[in-house]
């Protein structure tokens, strides 16, 4: 870390700063804004991510009739699975908020309990994700059947794959919380996990209410 | 002007320091964990059964899921509209915009083509 003393340098729009009055030391100052980039840039990658997620949800808008004659969402649809599946996701956001909170109170246990229950619903929501396309699949309504299906295997699954992405990703935050403790680098990746979670769940509440409770209705 | 703008900024995700008191970061954790289990039953009350009038349901869905959004971005992602938080919320503001044009413009669009074109099957027919 040698941009302690060069800040100004690295920094030339005080992007992070404090108006040049403060008590904060300048490493401190340093450290503060270099947090604020690297969670602003992980903002700005979930947005475009967002944008990516608003495409396949645009395909699929435009293809939920495209059934070529096969099963719509009326027929496919399992809504109580949708609904343990919503609990899962819903419940390990507010789990990785207060393994959040573990952190700023430099508490590890609340830090690993709070990452480790969210590992577990994480998990189960990947099962259940799991035994609903196969289950499709077993009643060829896989994604070749239509374009219906091809767009709702890719919505989903697309998502099921960020979900996937995102529990690797906090198995390895809590090793390195494990193995370095609570440096400013290894928090600023906790930061950008956290934002990820919570992004993928918002993602899932446009999923839940376009795709499967709008499908179920139609 | 300056003297506000010149107030340091904040990760999204991250909450103001001086916030940071357990109880405090638990209550808005929870508060906002009712409210999206709250809007996440109605969603579902609202579209497994005869309650609502049936044309209106999936208007009523999408402004449940756009309020539960909101409930998710406020409590868990602790967006805010204060100083320290205009540019994650300008951020924000430009993708919402940008997934709304791609999606609304491609329902219209393709709504059109599919009244300009003949029905799939008859298309098919005369391929043959």
């Amino acid at each position: 870390m040698s941009g302690h003393h060069s800040t100004a340098g690295m920094d030339p729009n005080h992007i992070g700063h404090a108006g040049g009055s403060g008590p904060p030391s300048h490493a401190a100052r340093a450290a503060g804004s270099k947090r604020v980039i690297a969670g602003y840039g992980f903002w700005i990658f979930l947005l475009s991510d967002i944008i990516m997620f608003a495409a396949f949800f645009a395909s699929y808008a435009v293809l939920t009739d495209a059934t070529a004659k096969g099963p719509s969402g009326r027929d496919l649809f399992d809504l109580h699975g949708v609904a343990w599946e919503t609990a899962c996701l819903l419940l390990s956001s507010f789990t990785s908020g207060i393994a959040t909170i573990g952190v700023w109170a430099r508490r590890k246990s609340w830090f690993y309990g709070g990452m480790a229950v969210t590992f577990v619903l994480g998990a189960t929501f990947l099962g259940l994700e799991l035994r609903e396309f196969t289950s499709l699949v077993a009643r060829d309504a896989g994604p070749s059947r239509s374009a219906f299906l091809s767009a709702f295997f890719t919505l989903v699954g697309c998502h099921g794959l960020h979900v996937t992405a995102g529990l690797l990703w906090l198995l390895t935050m809590m090793a390195q919380v494990w193995a370095k403790g609570f440096r400013p680098d290894i928090l600023r990746r906790v930061l950008c996990f956290s934002l990820f979670w919570h992004a993928l769940d918002i993602v899932w509440v446009a999923l839940f209410s376009v795709v499967y409770l709008m499908g179920a209705g139609r | 002007m300056s003297e506000h703008a010149r107030q340091a900024d904040i990760a999204p995700g991250d909450e103001p320091i001086d916030d940071r008191e357990i109880a405090k970061g638990v209550r808005g954790y929870l508060i906002g964990l009712g409210l999206a289990t709250l809007l996440t039953v109605v969603s579902f009350v609202v579209a497994g059964t005869g309650w609502v009038w049936a044309p209106s349901i999936p208007i009523a869905l999408a402004v449940l899921a756009v309020a539960q959004m909101g409930v998710h971005l406020v409590f868990f992602l602790h967006i805010t509209t204060g100083p320290d938080n205009v540019n994650n919320v300008m951020a924000l503001a430009f993708g919402v915009l940008i997934v709304f044009l791609v999606i609304a413009g491609s329902l219209w669009i393709v709504s059109h083509l599919n009244q300009n074109m003949l029905p799939m099957d008859q298309i098919m027919q005369m391929q043959r």
